[in-house]
């Protein structure tokens, strides 16, 4: 049942570091996460790994694993044969704090760029009407665990640091989507998703729809239908006189 | 260490934790004008509200209009076993419907009804389906709407930080000692009020639910700080988690399954839960399969499928099957929605179990039955407070959620967590915030020996080489708890846990971690585990003084519920030389008008 697993994992902190060989025990039906948990209870106590839930729903334990950005908790063992050795390295798109621990700060400050949801006065009796095909495409996206998988895989943000100030990445996407397709948001954000978030640097290779452990199509259902609202409001001259006429969008814009 | 190279914040109200009743105090706490911080041990969104399936349990009667208050709050008294602290039920009854638009008004979406209401659905215990939800990962979208308002709100956040001592000026409460856990380096925050909104301590059992952050973190603090807990040895087992393979045991498959038709079968194909419903819940649970299988539909004349019956309940039966040798392949028992559900529905109302079960298990839950068993969830007893503001016996501090103690009583309805994290949380962030405002001419003081005393503490398990691993320590104690004191308890067993619980907590003073301070994890349980091993001291003592079994607390030697066990809460304190203490105190006694709602009609 049980097999010796070889591992390379990455340690190390902000002034460099190197893969460094373990051989562990593991179990049938194990994943790479336990395996991590195995070195850490028996061969190196202070190896520094963040996780929580385990079970693929608080996005904690993001990794690349074999180069390929997945969650520890969700990386089988049995996806690899006995004789495979696992590398285990740090998310690269953002600075190490120590060993398989980064530092995801970016993504905290893009979520405090982002105004806030402001939606219309409920109904007469207190509540709040919305049909379920309306809320079903925003569900979608909130989907979302916060892994930040897919802003490690966009090469916007992975391949150019010079664009993190400019850039919010897939994540934030995907809630200027939320947001802009919620059936009581007053706000439109369409021009703040060009200008502060830079959405028009996506160039929709749809890498962040591949690494998704939620299977949220993002490129497909959030960045290109938003691109597509942007460059509406932007560019065509009759849409936007119809929604000045029709009084179809009386949305504030931020 | 002197004051000036200690990194020193000051608030009015500094929470712990950021789960949904932190996020909600701290909302609270700010939008009634004090200016509050929010600590906690992960990153922002991660805590293990996030894990939580089901839905929040409120009586907006979108669904069944004949649901009030007086109904969801009679169900959670039932639920509890009538140990729950009457007021407590009140109010949570009373005010979760308003927690719940209030999370719609900052952005949730909850699955609809077809007149584009709130959906509720059905669980365990509740007469009426009352739960508002989104598929089953309502703790994400509760968890992510509380978090979007509190950054929104521009409150101050300390991720990855942990706090290991509470700060006192003489009986008042003045602040919280910590350490960040990327850099190690100490924190202190100064502030009149503190609120606990730590969660659980799942973490002392091997099978659990819960996330690594599960340590009773918050009971050992209130403990230290004076405060008083209640009812301790009330731990809820959730009758199903999923037990195959090993490595994902005790991960929950939540209870949307039974409430959205699954039902619980033997090796035998038998729906054995029939066999199993107790005298108290005879009169609303339906006693055969047809009358069971029409209550989806019409709740009217006819009464609940006993796989609905309360969670002690179930996980009792559960284990007496698997006992008696009825279990499946993998010592769990079959729950089965794939014969009674067809799959668009199954993946459509349980997205994420079906995805838990894809990915972990190889098992398609819309063609085979899932193997589950017993896991530890959920501890009734928590800190001791005031139903009203959450406050504890000791001025300035607060506890709210699941580390608050009293609401549930011996037993926790599905679906009611969510809600009471809201309602309380609230209450405590607002009086927590009220409380700063009162005293702001009598402000705290730090003492600077308390700070002293802290910081050697946390270090202390770096002084020596040769000492006892702490993961090793950490399994042995799960051991302990899980053999001795898990589902069936008994006199003999729980004498031996104290024996080899005070074994491990002196070796427990004899860590040693390698390494240093820099985001260790060795030494971040190195400090943990002294709090699991003070929750875990609590649950056996307050088990072996309950001579009676009753909702989470079950005595294989006292199999009864014993009357004169029914209006007695057990308390424990740190007496004045720092050991704990137990004393009984009399149930606090619900008015007449709220008494007139269990009397048979």
């Amino acid at each position: 049942m049980g097999y010796p697993l070889s591992m390379r994992l990455w340690r190390g902190d902000r002034d460099g570091g190197a893969l460094q060989d373990f051989t562990v025990e593991v179990e049938e039906g194990e994943v790479v996460l336990d395996a991590i948990h195995r070195v850490q209870a028996t061969q190196a106590g202070d190896l520094a790994v963040r996780w929580n839930c385990k079970a693929g729903k608080c996005g904690s334990c993001s990794a690349e694993i074999n180069g390929r950005s997945r969650l520890m908790c969700m990386t089988r063992l049995s996806d690899f044969g006995h004789e495979d050795v696992i590398t285990v390295t740090p998310l690269r798109a953002f600075p190490v704090v120590r060993d398989l621990v980064t530092d995801v700060s970016y993504n905290y400050v893009k979520a405090r760029e982002l105004p806030a949801f402001a939606p219309t006065p409920p109904d007469a009796d207190g509540k709040r009407r919305m049909m379920q095909q309306d809320v079903e495409r925003g569900q979608e996206f909130r989907k979302c665990i916060e892994c930040f998988l897919c802003q490690n895989t966009c090469h916007v943000i992975r391949d150019h640091e010079e664009n993190k100030p400019a850039f919010a990445g897939p994540r934030f996407f995907l809630r200027y989507a939320e947001l802009d397709m919620h059936p009581l948001d007053t706000h439109d954000r369409r021009e703040l998703a060009q200008s502060a978030a830079g959405i028009g640097l996506c160039n929709i290779t749809k890498c962040c729809t591949e690494v998704c452990p939620e299977n949220i199509k993002i490129t497909d259902n959030a960045i290109i239908p938003m691109k597509e609202r942007v460059v509406d409001r932007k560019y065509d001259p009759l849409v936007w006189l119809g929604t000045k006429i029709r009084r179809r969008d009386d949305r504030t814009e931020l | 260490m002197s004051t000036s190279e200690l990194e020193t914040h000051a608030y009015d109200v500094v929470v712990i934790g950021a789960g949904g009743a932190g996020l909600r105090a701290a909302i609270a706490s700010h939008e009634s004008g004090a200016r509050t911080a929010i600590v906690c041990k992960s990153l922002l969104g991660k805590a293990h509200t996030v894990m939580a399936e089901g839905g929040i349990a409120a009586a907006m009667g979108n669904v069944w209009p004949d649901d009030n208050w007086r109904v969801h709050f009679r169900d959670t008294m039932r639920g509890g076993k009538m140990l729950n602290h009457w007021r407590m039920a009140q109010l949570h009854a009373q005010e979760a419907p308003d927690r719940v638009l209030e999370l719609e008004e900052w952005g949730a979406l909850f699955d609809r009804t077809k007149d584009g209401l709130i959906s509720q659905r059905d669980f365990g215990g509740h007469r009426y389906a009352r739960l508002a939800h989104v598929g089953d990962r309502t703790g994400l979208e509760m968890i992510r709407t509380l978090q979007q308002r509190a950054v929104a709100l521009g409150i101050d956040v300390f991720m990855e930080c942990t706090v290991t001592k509470l700060l006192k000026d003489v009986d008042r409460i003045a602040g919280a000692f910590g350490y960040w856990r990327d850099s190690g380096r100490f924190v202190m925050f100064e502030a009149p009020a503190v609120v606990l909104a730590t969660g659980g301590i799942g973490k002392s059992y091997r099978v659990t639910s819960n996330s690594w952050e599960y340590t009773g973190d918050g009971h050992a603090l209130a403990l230290d700080a004076g405060a008083s807990l209640v009812n301790m040895e009330f731990v809820q087992f959730h009758p199903t988690g999923m037990v195959w393979p090993p490595s994902v045991r005790g991960i929950l498959v939540t209870e949307s399954v039974r409430g959205d038709g699954g039902v619980l079968r033997n090796s035998e194909d038998k729906r054995f839960m029939f066999d199993y419903i107790p005298e108290f819940f005879k009169g609303e649970t339906a006693d055969s399969e047809a009358e069971a299988d029409r209550w989806y539909e019409d709740k009217k004349n006819n009464r609940r499928p006993p796989e609905l019956l309360p969670r002690d309940e179930v996980a009792r039966a559960i284990n007496s099957e698997i006992k008696a040798g009825r279990g499946s392949p993998h010592g769990g028992i079959f729950l089965d929605i794939a014969s009674r559900r067809d799959a668009a529905f199954i993946q459509r109302r349980l997205p994420s179990m079906y995805h838990q079960f894809k990915e972990l298990a190889d098992v398609d839950i819309t063609a085979e039955a899932m193997e589950i068993g017993p896991t530890c969830h959920y501890v009734m007893g928590g800190v001791e407070v005031d139903p009203d503001t959450g406050v504890s016996v000791v001025p300035g501090l607060y506890a709210a959620g699941e580390v608050a103690g009293g609401m549930h009583g011996s037993n926790r309805l599905g679906g009611n967590s969510l809600s009471d994290l809201l309602v309380f949380g609230r209450r405590a962030g607002l009086h927590a915030g009220y409380f700063a405002y009162r005293h702001r001419r009598r402000p705290v003081r730090v003492h600077q020996q308390q700070v002293n005393a802290a910081a050697e503490a946390a270090v202390a398990p770096f002084a020596q080489d040769g000492g006892e691993n702490p993961y090793t320590l950490q399994r042995e104690l799960q051991e302990v708890m899980q053999e001795l004191v898990g589902i069936i308890r008994t006199e003999d067993e729980l004498t031996e846990s104290l024996r080899k619980l005070a074994d491990l907590r002196r070796r427990a003073g004899e860590l040693s971690v390698e390494g240093h301070r820099q985001y260790n994890p060795g030494w971040h349980l190195a400090l943990d585990l002294p709090n699991m091993l003070t929750v875990s001291e609590c649950i056996a003592m307050a088990a072996l003084e309950r001579t009676e079994s009753r909702g989470g607390h079950t005595r294989e030697d006292f199999p009864g519920t014993d009357e004169s066990w029914g209006g007695i809460n057990l308390i424990l304190t740190n007496d004045a030389g720092g050991e704990l203490s137990l004393q009984r105190q009399d149930l606090p006694r619900m008015p007449d008008e709220l008494h007139e709602l269990f009397e048979v009609k």
